[in-house]
Parts: C-alpha cells; sequence; structure tokens
C-alpha cells in the first residue's frame, strides 16, 4: 500500500517549512475534508509554529446553504411532498426549526445516499423532491439521474454551488489575507484546473490542488511555501493520481447539459454572481421550484442571520470557531446554532469533534 | 460531501459496477467514467468520478521523497 502517512515524511517536511523562515503566511482551503485532515492528524498546529496560518474558507455545501433554501425544503416537507437530502443536512436550524423537526411532526423526510438513492424513494413514493446540495464533485451526481429518464413524480430543488465564483467573492472583499490557496482535489477532478488559473494570473496567488491524506495536505502546503519564496505564482497538482488537467469532460458535460450558472446568495455572503446551479428550462418538468411554486411562495421570509451564530464570518475565513464565544457552550452538535456546528466538513463541527478536552 | 473513496470495480453491468472497498462490495454507477475490471476508481455519493492513476500515486511518493532529499542538499 502507499505510504501516505510516514511520519518521517512529515517531520522532513516541517523543518523543510521551518529553514524557509516564513512569517504570517495565511493559506486558505475550501474543503471540509481538508479541515478534517488538517485538525484530526494535528498538522494545523504544526503549520502553525512554523508561520502558516490555515483558514478555512466557504469549503462546506451543508453550510454555504441559506436558510431560506433549508425554510423552503421544511415548508415543502409540511405539505406532504416527500423531501430525500443527505443526512447533515438534516438538523440545519432555521427560525421555523429543522427538516428533523418537521419529521417529527409527521413530515416524510428521508435521509438519502445519493441521487440514485432519491430515485429509488420516487419508486414507492407519490411526490419526492431532492434537496441537492454540493459543489461540482456532487452536482454531476444530480445531473446524471436527470439525464437517465427519471421518474414523473421526482424532482430537483438545486441548492448546487460552483466553487471559483466564491473565491471570486473572497477576493473582491477583501477582508482576508490570503497568500496561497489549497484547491479542493474533489472538485478539481470534475473540473480540472483551468478554472484556478485567474487566481494565479491576475492576482498572483499561488494554488496547489491537494489530496486528503496527512501527507497529501502537507506537501501541498509545502508546494505553495515553495512557489512563495521563489516568487511565483502557479497552479500545481499534488493530487495527479486523480486530478487530470482537463479534470472529467463526460461529468462537465452532463452538467452543461442540465444546469446553468445563477447569480444567487450563500450563507454568509451578498449574490455570488454565477455561483449557483439551477436546472434549465428544459427540466422544468422536474424542477422543484417550478412543479411547486405556488407551496414555495408561501414559504415564510425569514432573517439569514441566525442570532448569535458567526457561522458567515467563519465561511469568509475572518474568524476561527474558537472566537465565537457560542462554540462549545450554547452551541454544540447536539444543539447546534447554526450549519457549521451541524456539517461534518463545518469548521465548529470539526473543532469540536477533535477538541482537545 | 466531497468526501470520496477509492474502490477496485470487480464487475460491470451496464452503468452500474460492484466495487470493492476494502472488503465491503457496493454498487456503484460507472456512468462518468471510461473503466474496466480491475480499475480503481475514485467514488462519490454512489458515483465513480475518476480512475485512480497506479502509476502516477507511485510516482507521488517517489516524488515527495525526491523533492524533500533536494530541499534538505540546497538552501532556501
Amino acid at each position: 500500500m502507499f505510504r501516505y502517512r510516514e511520519e518521517a515524511t512529515a517531520k522532513k517536511i516541517i523543518e523543510s517549512l521551518r529553514a524557509m523562515d516564513l512569517k504570517d503566511i495565511s493559506i486558505m482551503h475550501v474543503c471540509g475534508t481538508h479541515q478534517d485532515t488538517l485538525v484530526k492528524f494535528g498538522i494545523e498546529a504544526m503549520l502553525k509554529d512554523v508561520g502558516i496560518r490555515i483558514r478555512q474558507g466557504p469549503g462546506c455545501p451543508v453550510c454555504v446553504t441559506t436558510t431560506k433554501e433549508v425554510v423552503e425544503a421544511i415548508t415543502l416537507a409540511k405539505s406532504g411532498v416527500t423531501i430525500t437530502v443527505f443526512g447533515d443536512m438534516l438538523t440545519v436550524p432555521t427560525p421555523i426549526g429543522s427538516l428533523a423537526d418537521a419529521k417529527a411532526e409527521g413530515a416524510d423526510v428521508r435521509v438519502v445516499y445519493s441521487s440514485t438513492d432519491a430515485i429509488k424513494v420516487a419508486k414507492d413514493a407519490e411526490k419526492v423532491v431532492f434537496m441537492a446540495i454540493g459543489f461540482e464533485t456532487t452536482s454531476p451526481t444530480t445531473a446524471a439521474v436527470l439525464l437517465d429518464d427519471p421518474p414523473e413524480n421526482f424532482s430537483v430543488m438545486s441548492c448546487h454551488r460552483i466553487l471559483p465564483p466564491a473565491l471570486d467573492a473572497l477576493f473582491h472583499m477583501g477582508e482576508v489575507k490570503i497568500d496561497g490557496l489549497i484547491q479542493p482535489g474533489h472538485v478539481a477532478t470534475i473540473i480540472g484546473l483551468r478554472p484556478f488559473d485567474r487566481f494565479s494570473k491576475d492576482l498572483k496567488v499561488p494554488q496547489v490542488v491537494g489530496g486528503f491524506e496527512p501527507l497529501d495536505v502537507m506537501v501541498t502546503v509545502y508546494m505553495i511555501a515553495k512557489q512563495l519564496v521563489e516568487g511565483r505564482a502557479e497552479v500545481e497538482n499534488e493530487y495527479s493520481r486523480v486530478v487530470r488537467p482537463e479534470g472529467n469532460p463526460i461529468a462537465m458535460r452532463m452538467l452543461e447539459d442540465v444546469f446553468h450558472p445563477v447569480d444567487r446568495n450563500w450563507r454568509g455572503f451578498p449574490v455570488i454572481p454565477g455561483g449557483t446551479l439551477e436546472l434549465r428550462p428544459e427540466f422544468e418538468a422536474h424542477n422543484a421550484r417550478k412543479v411547486y411554486e405556488e407551496i414555495i411562495a408561501k414559504a415564510p421570509v425569514v432573517r439569514e442571520d441566525m442570532g448569535g451564530c458567526r457561522c458567515g464570518e467563519m465561511l469568509r475565513g475572518i474568524i476561527e470557531s474558537k472566537d465565537c464565544p457560542a462554540f462549545g457552550k450554547s452551541c454544540t452538535p447536539k444543539r447546534p446554532m447554526g450549519p457549521c456546528m451541524v456539517s461534518r466538513e463545518g469548521g465548529c463541527n470539526i473543532s469540536y469533534r477533535y477538541r482537545q478536552e | 460531501m466531497c468526501l470520496a473513496v477509492p474502490g477496485k470495480i470487480l464487475s460491470i453491468d451496464g452503468k452500474n459496477a460492484q466495487v470493492d472497498f476494502g472488503g465491503v462490495v457496493r454498487e456503484t454507477n460507472v456512468s462518468m467514467v471510461d473503466v474496466g475490471v480491475g480499475s480503481y476508481v475514485i467514488i462519490h455519493a454512489g458515483f465513480a468520478i475518476q480512475v485512480v492513476d497506479e502509476e502516477e500515486a507511485k510516482e507521488t511518493i517517489q516524488l515527495w521523497q525526491e523533492m524533500l532529499e533536494q530541499t534538505s542538499q540546497e538552501p532556501l
């Protein structure tokens, strides 16, 4: 088996980074799986010790889904429509409760592990909506079932996001110092390297697409640091065993056939131009927002910010979970105040799970 | 969400394949990849999203070692 966790190599990397004598370097990543590896294996702390601070950006699909979208799904569920959804979404709190609360009150909310599971549900339920969340890694799996003659009673409420426009928004807002970017390996598996070019060419930011084993992440950081020391700003690929420069053309074609980009809010962000995927008009018969337009129009209008929850700032990389007064006190995975504590990819949930007692 | 794991293809029937995840076998949709039996694939939410390049995987490890040996010789 491959040696992706060898400690001796990890030590060598840290010593090489120490020799670079870096000071106050800020590197952002945008993936919950990267955050999990960074925290679980104590890499974040090791890097801090050699002058590198890691920030998590908007890399948690559950977290960036807006309260409005969750409220619309709850409204549909309460009206008698079966909602199928990935498990992490179930307990996201809103002013009208969560999908789990709606289920407890008798609504038909079912956890699925894939879009194909949602299709199976449609075979024994009357009206089924798949609340589709996720970045470019996941959206092709929704596209695939829509292209495969889905049942008439099946529709999709697309909450799919596109990652690069969120990075544009972060740089445009300018609230956070970003000296380098760790790009998410499994998003790049689909979209390839080209969509990241502009951040290196126009903004001179070094970027490396990274895998998810501890050594993958450490080497990725090392490659970014090397670019900084050598004054380069390029898109490099550490995860070449999976990521091809062109991505996955079959998946990209599926995405283009089914979806088109629209301008919508992300949690913690203003409207991000072209940052959300909506179904093309050809798929209107399977677009839950069209099929159930009248029910969704009755969804209560709610405030996006959940009182006291600082998820928005977490998603923009401005604060860490420890900076939030509610963290681990009034906000825990059992009683979450916001999605960053709900999702296993949320920064607060990860910090809570691996916290030092 | 973007968590994806490697598995080995045991058999293929149209769009679906039986994939071995280190002993656990599950059905996986392979409509997004061009694969054959015996290939290693990366699976996300029930779909194979890419084929793992075993040669690249071996080379990655090699490169890491070389890169670090080189670094310890030349001051940055």
